[in-house]
């Protein structure tokens, strides 16, 4: 590992502060991504500005007819809180998947959304519950946040604060995982609110999490898995290594999808 | 450098560590305790799990400054060490859930985690579900399973354990 | 039977100090004054290594020398070797290209060491490392066995024109020509032994450290074998004289093979300890391991059998291509070959077999023996080709089998092996019976209801272990004899310590030897200790691999007590003042024969010290026994093992509903531990069916370099395994044992691979069967089928 300076700020105008500042700062949150890889010297931030400390950025609970929750939340919270389990079950559930218990009790859902590795489960979600990133500078929509491998919208010293998703009437997530890494080698999220029809994917695509509208529009007509009888994503623009090809991938996806509706509609 | 303060098997402990230093790396070379292991680089085989304020957490994938102030309890302070075996090391060991010896203590500080997350009545598809970030070479699983099943029956007849 | 004598399941004795994290690994041992050394590997998969540049890395902070493999061949350090010759068909040697610790010259495979950094932190060497400049030629290179003896491959070494190392060949060609000739159906194959890291838990680790007064050398390592480890570096690296160098292999975190070997690392270690005068300590990543440690399998095999008009097996051919890395391992040689070839015939009566295995270098990490080492190899190779005949003649596999049956023993086989004892359709009957085999239809009938597809799939493997007969592997190549010793040291107290050339690594030794020891000498087991891995404690022994400990470790454990047996009794009849010949030993007692007159194991291991009651002149005092025991013959561990699997056909994922093992591992010290060796077979074998494979791009990257990449099984992806047992005792052997350590290993591929394709309806499937390999063949059949 390289050396570096760690920062222990208590609010989020430090934080921010301190990543605009430092050249080579980075956030550290949960650290289940980034401590692996600065151990592989695959990355060597000068500054790490630690978010632990830093108050109000925890915390699960519903504001009106959106669930809420804090960027530093562990897995383990959203995946055992009794608030989320009533009003966005499906969420849950993603939560209970990501990793292991250990890796739950410190991964964090800002953490995932800001690192959009592209088998990572919480972009799927975010994106297939039509989430809205809440930083410290603005409120960004899911739709505009993921901007391909490893990117998103947030600019230097852009921290994200909450993530908030709207109730839905129906959701489900099914993940099919790398047997190796246990990421998402394909995981399809699908969602329901009133004529608002999400499919979102995660794993599978070459440039990170995205919508699949054949599907969506599919299910306006009907949402069940009838409606997605027979039909397939093109193997163009899907990723493809040994534990997967495109055409394996794109098979997935329906097969996925259809099994996700089929759960959330119970 | 940077100093650090927290509390290791109920001993407080303070150090004055580089940034680099990971958990892991304080138990074992600092403290010595070196019961806690390192198997991989990729924060997957869990040979390193030790409780932090009581939940498992790979020791590999924390640095100690983050852990100002916190709890940390390993396979050496599990149970007394003029006591009698925590429960489930003696499940551990009456299962034959080891062989080598090496992924133990992590597979016995995530079993503990588990059972005081999922209660006492583990069936078989929630243990080895649970050990999804555990691996051993040795034993196939099999008894590990059974050890953990076991153990977690023997905790709740109220023998005396830490955690 | 005794409770902690041979057979009873007594629970383990090591396991206190591992579950209370008092195991003392090589990692654990912190030597005064240490300093740390860090590899720099090569990137490239073949390289010329014009220069090394290491002036800016040596003036880094904390940095104590950098050292390449010009340093170490100006100390005129030796080659690492392979220690088992193999003879090509045309009669000339296998093509041995030297292997020196760090590269000279040339970079042969990513991750060969061309450098090591020793500084005061382990930060600061890998700091120094990005400094050293290394002065690559890029060279083309190749990873593929099927592709290295193609004319346009680049030539690995000078010695192995077309990258070949030998040419082998075992058994009768004209008479399986013959056969295959005469045959009514025959059954054609090609199979990929996939690839396998083997992946201890723990990994590698060395410590070398030099004191000066004496001018010797330590070294700590993990280590199944530390006394071959210093004969090799002793008598072959030239590092230090045997008698000057310490090997010490502590608690050692999973062997499986891998830790067999003499490595690069533990020699340079050593060597710079030396140099710089301070222990140096190395300890391998996971990452690193994957580029450091020997692989495991890696075959190319084209295979056929012939059958006559009623089923019977008249003939098999085999050509392997078999991939030994860049090159040649410590034992690498004998894998493809002995421990290959020689167990082709099966648990079959076959006439005749012929096998020719080509070795070839590769532009990749060394490849070795890896649990079951060969016998996989071969079980795999027999048992497909069983399975798909048995299919294409509309025959029921396990009705096949026992047509083909060896029922009557000792058995010759073609192929070297004479089988001593077995009863293999016990095993395969009791198996059918605990896996209800003739129920399979109805289950098959409800998994298709749930949209699934069911298969089951057999393994009547077997296995030569108890390695070895010196004369027989001396007469085969083998560069050392395959003996083991046991010295039995009687305290005053009738308290005992075992010292033992055999190593654990998992397969709990301090249990099983305490118990034979017991047993024989009625003490309890609290009152025996073992004691190995520390070649000054222990003289000499061969180690633990090839599941040998018991049919031969502990066959030495018993000659040596057979030995201390007979000295006690003329100690007995001194102090009883009876004929040697009256005295009887019975759990724990001397007694004179027809007499109340008797004397406890204490009193006379009391007296063999004092010496009081005889003259020290006739019966020397004092109580230790040592023994050297060479087996007679291999033993033969066989059974069946049955796998029942679902498919999801939409996924192609897999899942292992049943598993059932019956195995014969002939007298069984402690069933507990012998299970849990099974156990621990099965999900490697597992492992390699489904999950793993070491898979290498064609410019010699290797793809699945971290736990990222390379799926180990996990607990989800095994289920309860019933093991039973059915027990035919080796003659071979004072106690009757065959051997339990790889047998899992060697049975389960094949079973996974024949359920799988029994439920897909294809013999289109190699290894490992992932999700996305099943919905291949899958896919690939429906095509067929509809072109059809």
């Amino acid at each position: 590992m390289y050396a570096f300076t760690q920062h222990r700020p208590t609010t989020v105008r430090q934080a921010a502060s301190l990543l605009g500042k430092q050249e080579e700062a980075k956030l550290l949150a949960g650290g289940h991504t980034l401590i692996p890889t600065m151990k592989l010297r695959l990355a060597g931030p000068k500054h790490l500005v630690d978010l632990s400390k830093v108050e109000g950025l925890t915390g699960i609970e519903m504001k009106g007819r959106s669930l809420v929750i804090g960027a530093m939340t562990p897995h383990v919270e959203v995946a055992t809180s009794a608030v989320v389990k009533e009003n966005i079950p499906a969420l849950a559930e993603l939560a209970g998947k990501i990793g292991d218990p250990a890796v739950r009790h410190r991964g964090t859902i800002g953490g995932s959304i800001a690192n959009n590795d592209p088998n990572a489960d919480y972009p799927a979600g975010v994106l297939g519950l039509g989430a809205t990133i809440i930083t410290n500078k603005r409120r960004i929509p899911a739709d505009e946040f993921f901007k391909g491998l490893f990117e998103t919208a947030l600019e230097g010293d852009e921290i994200i604060t909450k993530v908030q998703f709207p109730k839905v009437n129906k959701a489900a997530y099914v993940k099919f995982p790398n047997p190796a890494s246990r990421y998402a080698l394909v995981g399809v999220f699908v969602s329901k609110r009133g004529s608002d029809i999400r499919v979102a994917v995660t794993g599978a695509g070459a440039n990170g999490v995205f919508r699949v509208t054949a599907f969506e529009e599919a299910l306006k007509k009907r949402f069940g898995p009838k409606s997605l009888e027979g039909m397939t994503v093109p193997a163009d623009g899907m990723a493809s290594d040994i534990h997967g090809s495109a055409e394996y991938r794109a098979h997935l996806i329906g097969v996925l999808a259809r099994r996700a509706v089929a759960a959330a509609v119970g | 450098m940077s100093a650090v303060a927290l509390t290791v098997n109920g001993k407080a402990v303070t150090a004055d560590v580089d940034p680099r230093t990971l958990l892991v790396q304080f138990l074992r070379e600092n403290l010595r305790l070196t019961g806690t292991h390192v198997g991989c680089d990729t924060s997957q085989c869990g040979a390193c799990v030790v409780h932090v304020d009581g939940k498992a957490v790979k020791s590999c994938t924390a640095f100690v400054w983050q852990l100002e102030g916190a709890n940390v309890l390993t396979i050496e302070g599990l149970a007394d060490p003029n006591g009698p075996l925590h429960p489930m090391q003696e499940a551990f060991r009456e299962h034959h859930g080891l062989q080598c010896g090496y992924c133990t203590p992590g597979m016995i500080m995530t079993a503990v985690d588990m059972v005081n997350r999922k209660g006492h009545d583990l069936d078989d598809p929630t243990i080895r579900h649970e050990l999804e970030g555990n691996l051993c070479r040795c034993t196939g699983y099999h008894n590990i399973v059974k050890a953990i099943a076991a153990g977690a029956k023997a905790m709740e007849k109220g023998h005396a354990h830490k955690t | 039977m005794s409770a902690t004598g041979i057979g009873a399941a007594v629970r383990r004795k090591e396991d206190h100090r591992f579950i209370t994290g008092k195991g003392h690994y090589t990692d654990d041992v912190n030597r005064p004054g240490q300093c740390h050394a860090y590899f720099l590997r090569s990137p490239h998969a073949r390289a010329r290594i014009k220069s090394v540049d290491s002036k800016a890395a040596a003036a880094m902070p904390g940095v104590l020398a950098v050292l390449t493999g010009s340093e170490l061949a100006a100390d005129k350090v030796g080659n690492l070797i392979c220690g088992w010759m193999i003879t090509s068909k045309d009669g000339s040697q296998m093509k041995m290209a030297p292997h020196p610790a760090l590269a000279h010259g040339s970079a042969n495979h990513v991750g060969d060491a061309v450098a090591v950094i020793l500084a005061e932190t382990l930060a600061q060497a890998k700091d120094a490392a990005e400094k050293v400049n290394v002065d690559y030629q890029v060279l083309p290179a190749v990873a593929d066995p099927a592709r290295a003896q193609r004319e346009d491959a680049p030539q690995i070494h000078e010695v192995a024109a077309r990258n070949t190392i030998y040419q082998w060949h075992l058994g009768d060609a004209k008479a399986v020509e013959a056969a295959f000739q005469a045959a009514r159906h025959v059954t054609r194959l090609d199979i990929i032994n996939n690839r396998l890291v083997p992946n201890a838990i723990e990994p590698r680790a060395a410590i070398g450290e030099y004191d000066a007064g004496s001018d010797s050398l330590t070294l700590w390592n993990t280590s199944q074998n530390p006394h071959v480890a210093r004969l090799v570096i002793s008598a072959f690296v030239g590092i230090a004289p045997e008698n000057r160098l310490r090997v010490i292999a502590p608690d050692v975190g999973g062997g499986f093979g891998s830790k067999i070997f003499i490595y690069p690392e533990e020699v340079v270690c050593l060597w710079a300890a030396r140099r710089i005068g301070r222990p140096v300590k190395w300890v391998a990543e996971r990452s690193e391991a994957f580029l450091a440690d020997a692989h495991g399998r890696d075959h190319v095999t084209h295979a056929e059998m012939a059958f006559d008009g009623d089923g019977k097996i008249t003939g098999l051919r085999v050509k392997t291509v078999a991939n030994l890395g860049a090159y040649m391992s410590t034992f690498a040689s004998s894998i493809p070959t002995y421990l290959y070839a020689t167990l082709l015939s099966g648990q079959y009566d076959i006439p005749a077999i012929y096998c020719e295995v080509d070795a070839v270098y590769t532009n990749t990490v060394p490849v070795d023996a890896y649990r079951g080492a060969g016998r996989p190899e071969a079980t795999f190779v027999i048992e497909r080709l069983v399975e798909v005949g048995a299919r294409e003649l509309g025959l029921d596999p396990a009705d096949l089998r026992k047509k083909n049956f060896i029922k009557n023993f000792p058995h010759q086989t073609p192929v070297i092996m004479n089988y001593d004892a077995g009863d293999y359709l016990a095993s395969l009957k009791k198996a059918l019976e605990l896996a209800d085999y003739d129920g399979f239809g109805k289950r098959k009938r409800e998994s298709g209801r749930n949209g699934k597809l069911r298969g089951i799939g057999l393994s009547t493997y077997i296995e030569a272990c108890g390695i070895a007969p010196s004369q027989a592997v001396g007469s085969l190549g083998c560069g050392v004899g395959l003996w083991e010793s046991a010295e039995a040291r009687v305290n005053p107290t009738g308290s005992v310590e075992i010292l033992t050339g055999c190593h654990q690594h998992g397969q709990g030794h301090e249990t099983t030897f305490a118990q034979v020891v017991s047993e024989r000498l009625g003490i309890p087991l609290d009152n025996v200790s073992i004691v190995h891995g520390d070649t000054d404690k222990v003289q000499f022994g061969m180690g633990t691999y090839g599941s040998r400990s018991g049919a031969v470790g502990i066959s030495a454990l018993v000659k040596a007590l057979d030995k201390v047996e007979a000295k006690a009794k003329k100690v007995a009849a001194q102090m009883l003042e009876a004929a040697e010949g009256d005295i009887v030993f019975r759990d724990g007692k001397f007694t004179v024969a027809g007499t109340d007159k008797s004397a406890a194991w204490g009193e006379v291991a009391l007296n063999a010290y004092i010496a009081h009651k005889f003259a020290g002149q006739e019966l020397e005092p004092g109580l230790k026994e040592s023994a050297f025991y060479d087996p007679t013959n291999f033993t033969f561990p066989a059974g069946c093992h049955v796998c029942e699997i679902e498919v999801d056909p939409q996924t192609g994922e897999s899942e292992i509903v049943a598993w059932t093992a019956v195995d014969d591992f002939g007298t069984v010290i402690n069933p507990m531990i012998v299970e849990g060796q099974v156990h621990g077979g099965i999900a490697q074998g597992v492992g390699q069916a489904l999950l793993e494979h070491a898979v290498y791009d064609k410019d010699g990257q290797l793809v699945t370099g971290s736990l990222m990449d390379y799926c180990m099984p996990r607990a989800q992806d095994l289920p309860t395994l019933k093991v039973d047992m059915t027990t035919t005792k080796s003659p071979s052997n004072p106690l009757g044992i065959k051997g339990c350590g790889e047998a899992g290993a060697i049975a389960a591929p094949v079973a996974v691979i024949n359920a799988i394709t029994h439920a897909i309806g294809t013999e289109q499937l190699e290894m490992p069967a992932t999700a996305q390999a099943v919905w291949q063949a899958l896919q690939k059949a429906n095509n067929t089928r509809k072109a059809a």
